[in-house]
């Protein structure tokens, strides 16, 4: 119930200030540039393999995926930007007190948090179903792979959003979360680039531990319960150290 | 309601409260006295689950702090220093919100919200934005967000700080008013809120607890002698001479100690301090006229929370013949001169 009210709260604070307008344009431009020049491409390839005579090419592949894969990785910009405030400016401003002097238990004040910051996410993610709508009005994509990708997308998009609500919590100031949460992002991303170029055990962990990575499948559209498995541990990793962070918090100081 | 015993806070440099115990009764508005740093705030926060202690035990309304947080918030209402504020939100909304977060029913919480905003005098604001509004207006949200829940016990950390006079007036009276139904525990340095708001008081220094009584107690408790301010004219237009009246004040019976002051226009001022438990007022008076003076002025100086402050801290006292001495603050000065 608690989750709830400081869910509705965080939505409240977000739509009230630039941030959710300003991330959400952020994101819709970038999402509508990529669809453009996925489509374009796509044009140029059909009429190519027409002339040579070959058969009709899959939109699935040839423009869902690459979108839904280029957004993830957009996702890896924007999520700094949705979670660097969360705790962050309660602590600087002192509302922080207010929420820790209340009948409300930490994990509620911390899933309120994420899922606000979720639901943002996930707001914003819509914006970029009306350019994918599109295509259902003049082709005929198989919408089951798009469902998988986009439920793919929230997943990893939950496990990012949790790694930075937990930078939020460690410190007062919001740009210095923002900025670490941004570099671990993309230390998350860039880890598996390891294994293109190598095949030893130390490469394949790190590949493993690719957030991009476990995109793949959903991208796909494949549900494969190795990657599933990893977003959620990485959600409960993220959101039991925020828990951690904010006992710490009282202890320490 | 409240028992604090052997509480110690350490941080990892040093020690913010050191070996505290105190006891509050049901209903009684208790001032936490103490210069900046002392420890109010640390001893609050613990008392308000924010802060765990580092040893000995705390409990509101029989719940341990460490052992029933959530049953010991529920029952303590919390202004901090710098109000708990979202400067985004009505006041309305923000007030619902924490509402809802301290756990009223949603049935009853808009007719709460009214009560406490017009108990608070922010009924006017309430679909103004919270950063707009001015401090006084801020403070007073806070203090509304505090009782929002009625809660037993009610904790305020220095409330009146950074008002203006008439603010700090009508938050005082606001504080006044909700005495009945809470218990409070107001932080502050300003003494003269302590003798007009309090029942009881604590002091604390350096961690230290230095005392606890009511008001009236510890002031009698300190007061050994009568001090007595004294303004002299002449008479017929002949000057005085201060060393003559100085004998003469020195010889009525029950006079411990004479100070000059500085006089002007040819009248003269002292302070003069009685011996232990002697009145000396009506001989003074009548030492002074059958001398031929005029005696413009004679009252007494009661002694002020700052001196008893300063006594009990072992902070250096200024002399008694400067009673509108300010060092706690201009308003403790206005207060040290007030007779009683």
């Amino acid at each position: 119930m608690n989750t709830f009210t400081i869910c509705n709260k965080e939505l409240n604070s977000y739509f009230r200030s630039p941030i959710a307008y300003g991330v959400m344009a952020f994101f819709a431009l970038i999402a509508g540039y990529f669809f453009y020049v996925a489509v374009y491409f796509f044009m140029q390839m059909s009429i190519q393999s027409s002339m040579q005579g070959g058969g009709p090419m899959s939109v699935n592949d040839s423009v869902i995926r690459p979108i839904l894969s280029n957004i993830s990785v957009i996702g890896l910009f924007v999520i700094p930007m949705i979670t660097m405030r969360l705790f962050a400016e309660e602590k600087r401003t002192g509302t922080f007190e207010l929420l820790a002097t209340s009948p409300i238990h930490d994990m509620e004040m911390i899933l309120g948090k994420w899922l606000a910051a979720l639901i943002l996410y996930a707001a914003m993610l819509a914006l970029s179903l009306v350019s994918m709508l599109a295509l259902f009005a003049y082709g005929n994509p198989d919408w089951r792979p798009m469902v998988v990708g986009y439920l793919g997308l929230l997943l990893q998009a939950g496990c990012l959003l949790a790694i930075g609500t937990f930078i939020s919590s460690c410190t007062k100031n919001q740009i210095v979360a923002g900025v670490a949460s941004f570099s671990i992002c993309l230390l998350l991303w860039v880890l598996d680039w390891m294994s293109s170029f190598q095949d030893s055990a130390v490469a394949r962990v790190l590949s493993y531990m690719s957030v991009l990575q476990h995109f793949d499948s959903f991208s796909k559209g494949v549900l494969d319960s190795k990657d599933i498995i990893y977003y959620i541990s990485a959600i409960f990793i993220g959101l039991f150290l925020t828990a951690r962070s904010l006992e710490a918090l009282r202890w320490r100081s | 309601m409240i028992k604090v015993e052997g509480l110690t806070k350490r941080y990892a440099r040093h020690v913010a409260v050191d070996n505290i115990s105190f006891e509050i009764q049901r209903g009684q508005i208790v001032g936490f006295l103490g210069p900046n740093g002392a420890g109010k705030t640390t001893t609050m926060r613990v008392l308000t689950c924010f802060l765990p202690p580092s040893s000995g035990s705390a409990r509101v309304a029989e719940f341990d702090v460490l052992e029933q947080p959530m049953e010991v918030k529920k029952r303590i209402g919390y202004l901090p220093e710098l109000p708990p504020l979202y400067p985004e939100m009505e006041v309305a909304e923000y007030l619902t919100y924490v509402g809802r977060l301290k756990g009223i029913p949603k049935a009853s919480l808009a007719k709460r919200v009214d009560e406490v905003a017009e108990r608070c005098s922010v009924g006017d604001v309430r679909a103004k934005l919270i950063g707009k509004l001015s401090k006084g207006y801020r403070q007073r949200v806070g203090l509304a967000q505090a009782i929002i829940h009625n809660p037993d016990v009610l904790i305020l950390d220095e409330p009146t700080s950074g008002l203006d006079p008439q603010q700090i007036i009508e938050t005082r009276d606001l504080i006044k008013g909700l005495a009945g139904d809470h218990t409070i525990i107001l932080s502050t340095h300003i003494l003269p809120e302590v003798e007009q708001i309090c029942e009881q008081v604590i002091i604390i220094a350096k961690g230290k607890l230095v005392a606890t009584d009511s008001v009236a107690n510890l002031t009698s408790r300190l007061r050994g002698a009568e001090t007595i301010s004294l303004e002299i004219a002449p008479h017929n237009g002949s000057p005085l001479v201060a060393g003559e009246v100085r004998e003469r004040l020195e010889h009525v019976s029950g006079v411990g100690r004479v100070v000059d002051r500085d006089g002007h226009d040819g009248r003269l001022s002292f302070t003069v301090e009685s011996q232990q438990g002697q009145h000396i007022r009506p001989e003074l008076a009548r030492a002074v006229v059958e001398a031929g003076w005029n005696l413009n002025e004679l009252h007494s100086v009661g002694l002020s929370l700052e001196e008893i402050f300063l006594e009990l801290t072992g902070a250096p006292k200024h002399d008694i013949s400067a009673p509108h001495a300010t060092t706690m603050g201009a308003e403790a000065g206005a207060a040290a001169g007030e007779s009683q």
